[in-house]
Order: structure tokens, then C-alpha cells, then sequence
């Protein structure tokens, strides 16, 4: 074995030992591979400089915050990933940067101040979009089909997803999510007399891809134990199917329901399920 | 007690609540600029029913196949061109119609005001007939250069090209002229892309060529992407031989596109004297075809790549007075849903070989935009738009845009697949929207006045022209609106201003003049307008070139620009009137 070889093995062994440690690092390398297929196979960002008033506003305001707090700057992979993550699913009215300026510091921001037991309650990015969509669905959507929709493109984004939720210990929680979303909506289906395949059809889509493999398998958001992640996402995908439902039949919900019901349902459950979770607990954390 | 960690998290909390208020602050917009909207300088008024008009467009009826996408599949059709086809000086109106047995109307203009409809006795009405398909549209242009203007009708089936025999009558030539083809098109222009004087033809392709929308082999006749479809019909370049005869080119020419183009646009973008092509795809980019001196069309990416819509029309206009043409192409806007945004393309492919995206936030959203149309509806001497909108106007109560975000985001092998979208019923689709007439504040951006000029529908716009109904010195706006009447808004501007207009007729160029650029110069004016061989969505202007002067009184100089390459220089013309202007034989 040579000299270089074994540097390199060495190199490559700290990476995955640090990412084992902290998952954010393999997290940041596959929504880095996602914005990067969407660019350079879709031109799906719609101007770079949304990428850099994203990543700029939450790297920037999660340095101030941290140093504010806590007299340290933290770690800003975790900004990074909302910066990404939001360049990649705002979709603003004519070439607006403010959604990308004020969602990232919505993200961010409510780390320091939406919190419970020096724990955070809602993941930033799914925060900010639902704060968006809710507060200004005028000016801001979602992103729902920009993207290509061809399947070697998803089956990349689903191999490497699955490959790192598996690594980091979530992919349980992306299975429980996709297999309720498929049986309650398959269900749901039944019960409103539409054909199965546009019920089940928007898991396929980029928006769910973001959102099974970035959103709700947070490390910092999720709950505890095993069967309780699992069962919260299958409350999700219930609460995402009850929301679909009352769509269905044009119940006056906000628009922001009709367009992202399955960040809505995380936005609901998931900061309460955390809730208890905290409380149940009594554990006191300090999260980056 | 609260810790010091506590009181920063309550001092954060400020701005981040405030944070949230200007998201709902931000969501109302900005305040409008009332000062523009109270004194737009004119007025348009539906003076449809006082001219005679009373053409109701009607939908198609296709295959029981695809009845639960019907409404969606049958939305297009209503389409209204311009042009003069008895040469008696006053422009007359062409609509088509879409369903079978439903005729087209020609309204010839009797000059006082008023109209009369002549389809029928002259050989253009009866052109929707199973078989034959029904029509989404036409283009006029004179191809045999005998100074009457014939039309080519594309439809959802076969093409029809119709010689005009002295304004008398309209002969169906398409055999003879090799263009009986099956095609599925929403749009046409003419062109002469080898300035060779004879009008080309490029038909623009939606379904494949193989689908029979009465009889389905198949429900996948969908596009394969919502952002990115390329399985469309394939566009089609014919070049006129002379003699009645074209030749189909497409493949040797490099312009056969299968991006399901909606429209297209042809204009001199790059400046070198030959006619490049623009189109506008639906679930698709934007594409630019430059002219290699006629010998080969050149696929450009022009930064036009970068943002994948739903592009439904190609408006070019000089947007600035810069003596360019500018592209606006129209999108899908539904607050909420959906931002595809309008494109206000600024043409900067002599500085920088691309075009730029300039559309502010008020004239990106116009709704689900159809035809637009530049022009100078105050005749102040900027260029106003007129954009038609609203897809499907339905049951007002129920929307199908929820069923849209179901299958919109779904893998190809499903909405490819027409059977697996969700029933249209009786729901709207972005409907019952009102057309948006932008006033060009300049560097002020554009502003939304068509309230206050007094646009109130809510039809389905489809298609709109531009034409100067009375030979007045205004701009008149018509629309064509989708299973429902067309309207036309005669145009009363401020009389204050002043204007003048130009009819080309072409010599060693097609005698239409279609490609024709002429550029005003007026003290500190520049405008540039092109002779259109059918522009917008499905519509096609006044071929005479009108130029709003605002109090200039004078004009220093008019260049023209013929598509055979000659450039004329008029010096002085007198305002306020049309100039006749015959292009140089030498």
C-alpha cells in the first residue's frame, strides 16, 4: 500500500467517522448533489443569485445569532442546508429575492426563538416555507413540478437519499412516511372515487423528494426512539391525507394546504410530537 | 428568573415576528402607481356589437377517451388575424372557429364603422369538418405576390392554404402547394427566411403529427415533463418554391423542434439582416433559431435556457425605444400555486449574444397569459402591452388547480398518460381573469390600467391584435376569446398627441412586407417595428406600422429595412398621417 493510498483511506475514514458522528455532513453532500443535478440537468434555480441571498442571509444570520446566544459561532452546515433548501423550493412571483432573504431568516431565527428545553421544535426550512406560503401565498409558491420528471434523474436523487438515510439511521422514518403516504392516500382514493394513480402520483415529485430525504428526518427535529419516529411519520402522512381530504372536497383551507400539504402536516405534527417528546424526557440539549 | 440566553432569545424574537409581519405586508404588493393608472392618455371601449361583430368562438369535442381532460385539451382555438384581403385600404378581421361544422368569420370592414360578415360567400368558413380537423388559427401573407394576401389556416388536423383570387374569393391551394399535412398546430407565421421575396411558411407543431384527437390509438399523448417535454409535434420550415409550390426544409434547415410550441415570432434579433425564429413552448424553454444567411437555422441558448415556463406567446416590440426588438412571452401565474412568471426579454445579443429577463413583478403576473401584444395605445410614443388571459372559466366554485398539483409533479410515465389525470368535471382552471393592459412608465416599470381604461372582461382571452380599425392614427385592440364572443375595443387616445404610420409594399421583397423593420427617429425617439407574419398567441397585427410621436411634431428620419436587404432612408415625413412606402426596385 502506498503512502498516497493510505492517506487517502485515512482521509476518507475521518470523513465517514465524522459523518456518523454529526449526520449533517453526508445531509449537506447529497442537497449539495441535489441542487447541483437540478442546475446543470434542469436550470432549475432560476438565477444564481437566489442561491447566494439564500445561503448568504441564513449562513450569515446563523453566525449572529449563535455568537449573540451563545458567545460562540456554531457549526453552519445546518444554515447551509436551509440556504440550499430554500434556493431549491421558493418559487417567487417575477424575480423577487426578498422570499429568499426573509425565509432565511425566518429559518434560521426560529431556532433561537421558537424553542423548548433549549431545543428547537420545527425544522427551519419546513418553517419558513410554511410561514411563507401562509403569510404571503400572493408572492410566494412552492416549488411543485419544476423539475424534470424523468426517472434516471430521480433515481439518482432516491439512491443516494436512501444510501444516507440508511447511513444516518433515517431511513426508517422515509419508509414509514412513503408507505402511509401510499396506503392512506391509496384509501383515500376509495373514499373520494378518484383513480388511484393521481392520488399516489405526487410522492413521485421533486417537492416530496426534499422533503422525505431533508425535512422530515432532521436529525435535530426528530423524536427520540425508533417506533416513535416511525409512528410519527405515519401521523404525518394521516394528518397530510386528512388535509388532501378536506382539499377534496374545497373546504375553505389557505391556499398554502391545497399546494403543500405534506409541509403543513410536518409543520403541525411534527413540533408537537417534539413537544411531548422534550417533556416526556426532561432532557435538557443544546442544539447548534 | 430569565438567564441572559433568555433575554437574547426574547430580543431575537423582534425582528423575527417582525419578520413574519412583512410577509404579510409584503404580500399585498406595492401600492399602485395611481398617478399613472388616473391619466393612462386613452380609453378603449367594447364597441363589438355597434361595429356588427358578433363571432362566438366555440371549443372542439375530441375522442370519449380523454373526456376527463376535455376542458383541458380543447382550451385553444379562438385565434384572430388581421388583414386587407380586398385591397380596399380598410383592415378587415378573420376569426376561426372549432368545432366541427361551425364556421370561421371574415369580417370585411365597410370602412364607416361597421362590418360584414363574408366567410361563406367567399370560401372561408367552412373549414371545420371531421376529417379535415378543426381550426386553432391563421396567417395572411401574399406567397404568390399578386397584391392580394392569402392565409394559410392551421388546424388540429390537416393544414389549409387558401389563394386569394382579387378579393373575390379563396381557392384551397394546399395540395398543389404540397402542404396537406396532418399537424396539430396552434401556430403559423410567414417569413421569407432566404430573402429570396417569396414567403416561407413555419408551422408550428403541438400533439405529434400522429394523433388523431377524434381517434385515440392511445391516451399517452401527453407531453413526458411538466418543465422539460420534448415529445411534441415537430415544427415544420416549408420554403416557397414560386409557382404554388413549397418544399418541406424542416430537417435540412435544423428548425424542427418538438418542444410543443405554442408560438412563434420572427424578427431580426441579431441584426445581420436575415429573419431568425422565436419560439415560445409550452413545458419547455424558450428557443431561438438564428438565421445562418439562409442557408441553416443555428439552435441558440441566448440565456433563454435558464428558466423552463410554459411559454404561450411571442410578442416583439421595441419595449424602451432602444431600436431593438424585445421579446415578452407570455406564462402560468396562479397566486398560490404557481409563479412561472412572464418574460420580459430585453434583447442584448449584439452586446452580450443574449437576452435578459427584465419582467418586474406587475407584468410578470398577468394570470394564465395568453396573446399579447405591443403597441402604442396612447400614442406617446412607449409601447403599451396587451395581455389576454384566463384558461378555463368554469363552474366559478370549483378549481381544478389542486388536481394539478397532484399530477403536475408526478413522474412522466404518469401525466404522459392522459388516463391517469384526475377528472377535469365542471371545474375552472385559472378562469374568469381580467386582461391586463400594462402602461410603460419607462424606468417607472409598468403598470396595470386596464380598469381604468375601462377593460372589464373576463373572458378566456386567447388571441388579440393590434389593428387600426378606421385609419384614425389609433391603435384598436381585438380580441379572440375562447368559447366565448370576441371583443373589440376601439381605442379613443388623448388627442394631444401626435403619430404617424407606414403601409410597405415590398418589390424585390415579398410584396407583403412581412419582415420588414422600420426604425422612427424623432429628436430623442427611437422606435423599431416589424411587418409581423403573425405574432402574439394565435394572432396576427396590422401589417401597416404605426408609431405613437407624444408632442414631437416632426420626425427626423425613418430607415427601412426590407427583407431582401435593402435599406431605404425617408427623410422628414410629415406627421399624422399614413405614408405609403414602396420599397426600392434598384
Amino acid at each position: 500500500m502506498t503512502d498516497a493510498i493510505a492517506s487517502q483511506r485515512s482521509s476518507d475514514s475521518r470523513f465517514w467517522s465524522r459523518a456518523r458522528r454529526d449526520p449533517r455532513y453526508l445531509i449537506a453532500f447529497l442537497i449539495t448533489l441535489v441542487l447541483v443535478a437540478a442546475q446543470f440537468r434542469y436550470h432549475m434555480v432560476g438565477g444564481y443569485q437566489r442561491l447566494v441571498v439564500a445561503l448568504l442571509t441564513c449562513t450569515m444570520v446563523e453566525a449572529l445569532l449563535s455568537w449573540f446566544v451563545r458567545g460562540r459561532v456554531v457549526n453552519l452546515q445546518s444554515a447551509y442546508i436551509s440556504g440550499i433548501s430554500l434556493t431549491l423550493l421558493i418559487k417567487p412571483q417575477g424575480g423577487a429575492l426578498w422570499p429568499f432573504a426573509l425565509g432565511g431568516f425566518l429559518a434560521i431565527a426560529s431556532k433561537y426563538v421558537l424553542q423548548y428545553r433549549n431545543n428547537h421544535l420545527w425544522n427551519p426550512t419546513n418553517f419558513a416555507i410554511s410561514t411563507l406560503l401562509l403569510a404571503a401565498p400572493n408572492r410566494v409558491s412552492v416549488l411543485s413540478h419544476q423539475w424534470g420528471n424523468d426517472l434516471p434523474t430521480n433515481l439518482v436523487i432516491w439512491t443516494f437519499g436512501v444510501l444516507i438515510a440508511a447511513r444516518v439511521r433515517v431511513l426508517h422514518i422515509t419508509l414509514a412516511y412513503v408507505i402511509s403516504f401510499l396506503v392512506v392516500n391509496g384509501l383515500r382514493s376509495v373514499a373520494v372515487g378518484q383513480p388511484l394513480l393521481p392520488e399516489i402520483a405526487p410522492v413521485t415529485g421533486p417537492m416530496y423528494q426534499l422533503f422525505v430525504f431533508f425535512m422530515i428526518t432532521d436529525p435535530r427535529t426528530i423524536v427520540r426512539q425508533r417506533r416513535w419516529q416511525i409512528a410519527v411519520a405515519v401521523i404525518i402522512a394521516l394528518v397530510e391525507a386528512l388535509i388532501r381530504f378536506a382539499s377534496d372536497h374545497a373546504w375553505p383551507l389557505p391556499v398554502a394546504f391545497n399546494v403543500a400539504p405534506a409541509f403543513l402536516a410536518l409543520a403541525l405534527v411534527g413540533p408537537a410530537a417534539k413537544w411531548i417528546d422534550l417533556r416526556r424526557s426532561g432532557q435538557v440539549r443544546v442544539t447548534s | 428568573m430569565i438567564s441572559p440566553p433568555g433575554i437574547r432569545r426574547a430580543i431575537i424574537a423582534v425582528p423575527f415576528f417582525a419578520g413574519i409581519g412583512l410577509a404579510v405586508r409584503l404580500d399585498r404588493g406595492p401600492d399602485p402607481a395611481t398617478s399613472d393608472a388616473a391619466r393612462p392618455g386613452f380609453v378603449l371601449r367594447d364597441e363589438t356589437a355597434a361595429a356588427g361583430i358578433h363571432f362566438v368562438h366555440r371549443r372542439p369535442t375530441f375522442d370519449r377517451r380523454i373526456a376527463n381532460i376535455e376542458p383541458h385539451v380543447a382550451a385553444l382555438g379562438a385565434a384572430v388575424s388581421v388583414t386587407d384581403f380586398d385591397a380596399d385600404g380598410w383592415p378587415d378581421l378573420y376569426f376561426t372557429n372549432s368545432r366541427f361544422g361551425e364556421p370561421n368569420a371574415l369580417y370585411r370592414n365597410r370602412g364607416d364603422g361597421t362590418f360584414e360578415e363574408v366567410a361563406a360567400r367567399i370560401g372561408l368558413a367552412d373549414l371545420n369538418r371531421p376529417g379535415e380537423g378543426v381550426s386553432m388559427g391563421s396567417v395572411w401573407g401574399d406567397f404568390d405576390n399578386d397584391g392580394y394576401e392569402d392565409v394559410l389556416v392551421y388546424r388540429y388536423g390537416y393544414l389549409a392554404l387558401l389563394r386569394n383570387l382579387r378579393g373575390r374569393r379563396l381557392e384551397d391551394v394546399t395540395v398543389a402547394a404540397g402542404l396537406r399535412r396532418w399537424v396539430n398546430s396552434n401556430g403559423a407565421i410567414w417569413f421569407d427566411y432566404d430573402r429570396d421575396g417569396l414567403l416561407d411558411l413555419y408551422v408550428t407543431a403541438y400533439f405529434r403529427e400522429e394523433v388523431d384527437l377524434w381517434n385515440l390509438a392511445t391516451t399517452r399523448i401527453m407531453h413526458n415533463s411538466f418543465e422539460f417535454a420534448t415529445n411534441g409535434g415537430k415544427n415544420l420550415l416549408f420554403r416557397n418554391l414560386g409557382g404554388g409550390k413549397f418544399e418541406d426544409v424542416t430537417d435540412r434547415m435544423g428548425v424542427g423542434s418538438t418542444r410543443w410550441t405554442l408560438a412563434a415570432g420572427s424578427a431580426d434579433f441579431n441584426e445581420d439582416g436575415w429573419p431568425d425564429i422565436y419560439l415560445a413552448n409550452d413545458y419547455g424553454p424558450e428557443e431561438l433559431y438564428l438565421n445562418d444567411r439562409g442557408r441553416r437555422f443555428v439552435l441558440t441558448t441566448a440565456g433563454l435556457e435558464s428558466e423552463s415556463k410554459s411559454g404561450m406567446s411571442v410578442t416583439v416590440g421595441d419595449a424602451f425605444n432602444r431600436g431593438r426588438l424585445d421579446v415578452f412571452v407570455t406564462n402560468i401565474s396562479e397566486r398560490g400555486y404557481l409563479f412561472q412568471n412572464n418574460n420580459l426579454r430585453l434583447n442584448q445579443l449584439r452586446e452580450q449574444s443574449r437576452f435578459t429577463n427584465i419582467a418586474d413583478a406587475t407584468v410578470a403576473d398577468a394570470g394564465w397569459a395568453w396573446g399579447a401584444q405591443f403597441g402604442d395605445l396612447n400614442n406617446d410614443g412607449s409601447n403599451e402591452l396587451f395581455v389576454a388571459n384566463g384558461f378555463i372559466s368554469a363552474d366559478e366554485d370549483k378549481s381544478y388547480w389542486y388536481a394539478m398539483s397532484k399530477i403536475g409533479g408526478a413522474n412522466r410515465n404518469l401525466f404522459e398518460d392522459a388516463g391517469s389525470w384526475p377528472a377535469f368535471g365542471n371545474a375552472s382552471l385559472s378562469g374568469y381573469q381580467p386582461s391586463r393592459v400594462y402602461l410603460n412608465a419607462g424606468l417607472g416599470g409598468w403598470v396595470d390600467v386596464a380598469a381604468a381604461v375601462g377593460v372589464h372582461d373576463r373572458y378566456d382571452g386567447r388571441a388579440v391584435a393590434f389593428v387600426d380599425l378606421s385609419n384614425r392614427g389609433v391603435v384598436d385592440v381585438v380580441v379572440a376569446n375562447q368559447n366565448q364572443p370576441a371583443v373589440l375595443y376601439r381605442n379613443y387616445p388623448d388627442t394631444a398627441n401626435h403619430w404617424i404610420a407606414f403601409a410597405l409594399t415590398g418589390t424585390r421583397s415579398n410584396r407583403s412586407a412581412i419582415g420588414a423593420e422600420v426604425v422612427v427617429e424623432s429628436a430623442d425617439l427611437t422606435q423599431r417595428r416589424v411587418v409581423d407574419g403573425g405574432m402574439g398567441f394565435a394572432g396576427q397585427n396590422d401589417r401597416r406600422l404605426h408609431f405613437g410621436l407624444g408632442d414631437r411634431e416632426r420626425v427626423d428620419r425613418v430607415v427601412v429595412y426590407w427583407p431582401s436587404g435593402r435599406r431605404q432612408v425617408l427623410r422628414n415625413p410629415v406627421v399624422d398621417q399614413f405614408h405609403a412606402v414602396i420599397e426600392p426596385r434598384r
